[in-house]
């Protein structure tokens, strides 16, 4: 075990992904020379050579549709997407072609390509470097979707989705890439996709979460100590969905609060609790509540706090239910 | 080398008119090669036209039509190794039957049953591109890719005019310049895309002039002339064998036929350009070289006829007596490792379908 900062522990499955499988191939918008704009994956030009960790052009559609063709020619493509909405040029060859390739080929054809990218707001960044786009990804056909919330399961995850056959997009939350460092497992560590993380039990409230919004619920669960007993499930994968720990949670608490910060209509947070409405309405003793961005572009950063989900939006959430 | 013509703006050609134009001649093909050539031209020609009847007599669904584009199919794939891959688009959906596919595999995709959709690595075909030119960086990939791993293998990607009008083909060709990559880009300008004519997909004065701004070679040819495209397309393998990047290939034609079956050029057509082209068309123009040359002859011209109407008869037999589909494939294929929630949602099925 290593301590590690969330970005260094992306660099570390990076470096031994690469060690390991000789097939696995990173490329992207300044990811050689410079490592990536947050170091993700600095020192894997020196360790692989530039053929193996590739500085492209910058066109998203360009990176994305020659992976298609990379793993056509027997790579294993990890791509680096340099900020959430940086890759909605991306979205074309994703969707006509990334999602459905496989099925073109009735499945004689792996395309075992991993898209990875910093996602989410509160970073005082300039306009398109804050978005929530899992939506987008979770609703491609033929695509699966994680999004880490610890340092140890962006390893773990990271080196699931390099390794999985299918197409993977992994949304890491660059909110934290810096913050809190934690005990890493050194050397191969798999956190496969679609097992949710217990981030903390709880018997009165299930909040709902994944990404940089976990930790935000799990200030919140330590606001409302003493009112209420609040359970944190981390969903980690959000397709494959671990519909059991989502459901026994539930049955467990009666009430679910699910916290997103992409808008609201629409977004997983929708998707959750529909599941919620068909398989646990029975369980529930208050209506699911959803805490989320607002349908509107992300904001100006000085007034961006307003916009993202915050502790206190999360906490009167609770309060409401319980008080239903 | 083939001939340069400058009465025909630049484009490369070989075969003559038997009269005013002389034919020239390419290197390395014997009469045999001239043959399997025409063979290729006239199987081509006939899925093509047999296709159309088919799609009237509701046997297969909206068909895209190449007729007339037949050589350049012909031409830019005799060029290439069986190594090499093909990155097609939709208009020349039956280019792998140059490559041994059976007929009835096409049929099938024009038929929509799952038994239309192959394994690339069989043919070393990809699949069919329905979105127009967001193939280009696939095969752009694929060469880069193989190139990188030591490997001697040249792709190709065919698409039309209007597709350099895609952002696809832009970064696609951006790539390929800069990884100096192993492959050809074959576009065949044939003046329409649907409805909209060259002139307002570009300001450029050729496709070719794209190529420029890419750092990467471009040529011209004439794209109903068989030899001429397999000449030009077997330079630029050269030329990517041997590390020196892609090629731009400009095949120029003018679309003598609909776009597809549900189309109606009359609307939007110069019927005097049609009119000449269909008069030049590609298979009868070879056809009539063969001749010259003492290749072919009425009776063996016949015969190859005769053998691909008799591949098509079968194809579409073979194609109309595959069962029906298991309703059960919807799900299948999409994932090697599929989400839990579709063997829920296929269990369903099967229950409200009684199965």
């Amino acid at each position: 075990m290593s301590e590690r900062f969330l970005v260094e522990a992306v660099n570390d499955a990076l470096h031994v992904e690469m060690e390991r499988d000789p097939s696995v191939l990173v490329m992207g918008e300044d990811v050689s020379r410079l490592g990536g704009v947050f170091r993700a994956t600095a020192g894997l030009r020196d360790r692989f050579g530039e053929g193996r960790c590739v500085d492209t052009p910058l066109a998203e559609a360009g990176i994305l549709g020659t992976a298609v063709g990379l793993c056509m020619a027997g790579w294993r493509p990890v791509v680096e997407m340099q900020y959430d909405a940086f890759s909605y040029p991306a979205l074309d060859q994703l969707i006509n072609h990334v999602g459905r390739y496989r099925w073109r080929t009735r499945g004689a054809m792996a395309f075992p390509l991993t898209i990875r990218m910093p996602y989410g707001g509160g970073v005082r960044a300039p306009e398109l470097h804050d978005d929530s786009p899992e939506t987008y990804y979770v609703h491609t056909p033929g695509v699966k979707v994680a999004i880490p919330s610890t340092p140890a399961d962006a390893k773990g995850i990271l080196t699931a989705a390099i390794r999985d056959p299918d197409p993977v997009v992994v949304l890491e939350p660059k909110l934290h890439y810096r913050t809190a460092k934690e005990e890493v497992p050194d050397g191969e560590h798999v956190v496969p996709l679609g097992e949710a993380r217990m981030a903390r039990e709880g018997t009165d409230v299930t909040l709902v979460a994944y990404g940089a919004m976990v930790p935000l619920c799990e200030r919140a669960a330590v606001a409302v100590e003493g009112e209420a007993s609040v359970e944190v499930l981390d969903l980690r994968s959000l397709k494959p969905l671990d519909e059991g720990a989502l459901l026994s949670s539930v049955a467990k608490t009666g009430r679910a609060v699910i916290v997103q910060e992409a808008p609201r209509v629409s977004g997983f947070a929708a998707e959750v609790a529909a599941i919620l409405a068909e398989k646990a309405i029975f369980d529930l003793q208050g209506p699911v509540l959803r805490v989320t961005g607002y349908d509107v572009p992300y904001p100006y950063w000085q007034i961006e706090d307003a916009y993202m989900p915050s502790v206190e939006r999360v906490v009167d959430a609770v309060r409401r239910l319980l008080a239903s | 080398m083939s001939q340069v013509l400058p009465a025909e703006g630049g484009l490369r050609r070989v075969i003559g008119d038997g009269d005013a134009l002389p034919d020239g001649e390419v290197e390395g093909l014997d009469a045999g090669d001239l043959l399997a050539l025409y063979r290729n031209l006239v199987l081509l020609r006939t899925y093509d036209e047999r296709s159309v009847v088919y799609h009237r007599q509701g046997r297969i669904g909206t068909y895209a039509i190449f007729w007339d584009h037949e050589a350049m199919q012909v031409g830019s794939v005799f060029a290439l190794e069986d190594r090499d891959w093909i990155f097609p688009s939709y208009r020349f959906s039956a280019i792998g039957l140059l490559r041994g596919m059976p007929v009835s595999t096409v049929l099938h995709w024009w038929r929509g049953h799952p038994a239309g959709w192959w394994n690339p690595e069989e043919y070393g075909v990809a699949s069919i591109c329905v979105p127009i030119g967001t193939h280009v960086p696939h095969a752009v990939g694929f060469a880069w890719g193989s190139r990188l791993k030591g490997e001697d293998r040249v792709a190709i990607v065919h698409f039309g005019d209007g597709a350099t009008s895609e952002g696809s083909f832009h970064e696609g060709a951006t790539f390929a310049g800069v990884m100096k990559a192993p492959v050809i880009l074959f576009c065949n300008n044939n003046h329409w895309a649907i409805s909209t004519p060259v002139e307002e997909q570009t300001a450029a004065p050729t496709l070719a002039d794209k190529a420029i701004g890419y750092g990467m070679h471009g040529v011209r040819v004439d794209g109903g002339d068989v030899l001429a495209v397999y000449d030009v397309t077997r330079e630029a393998a050269t030329r990517a064998r041997a590390g020196e990047g892609p090629t731009f290939v400009e095949a120029v034609t003018y679309r003598a036929a609909p776009h597809a079956t549900a189309d109606d050029p009359s609307l939007y057509v110069d019927e005097e350009r049609v009119a000449e082209a269909r008069e030049n068309e590609c298979v009868g123009r070879y056809e009539r070289y063969l001749t010259r040359l003492g290749v072919l002859d009425e009776e063996l011209a016949a015969e190859i006829e005769q053998e691909a109407l008799e591949r098509m008869r079968a194809g579409i037999a073979e194609a109309e007596a595959e069962p029906p589909a298991d309703p059960g494939l919807v799900f299948e294929h999409a994932y090697a490792d599929p989400p839990p929630g579709l063997a829920d949602d296929l269990a369903e099925l099967r229950r409200v379908l009684g199965q």
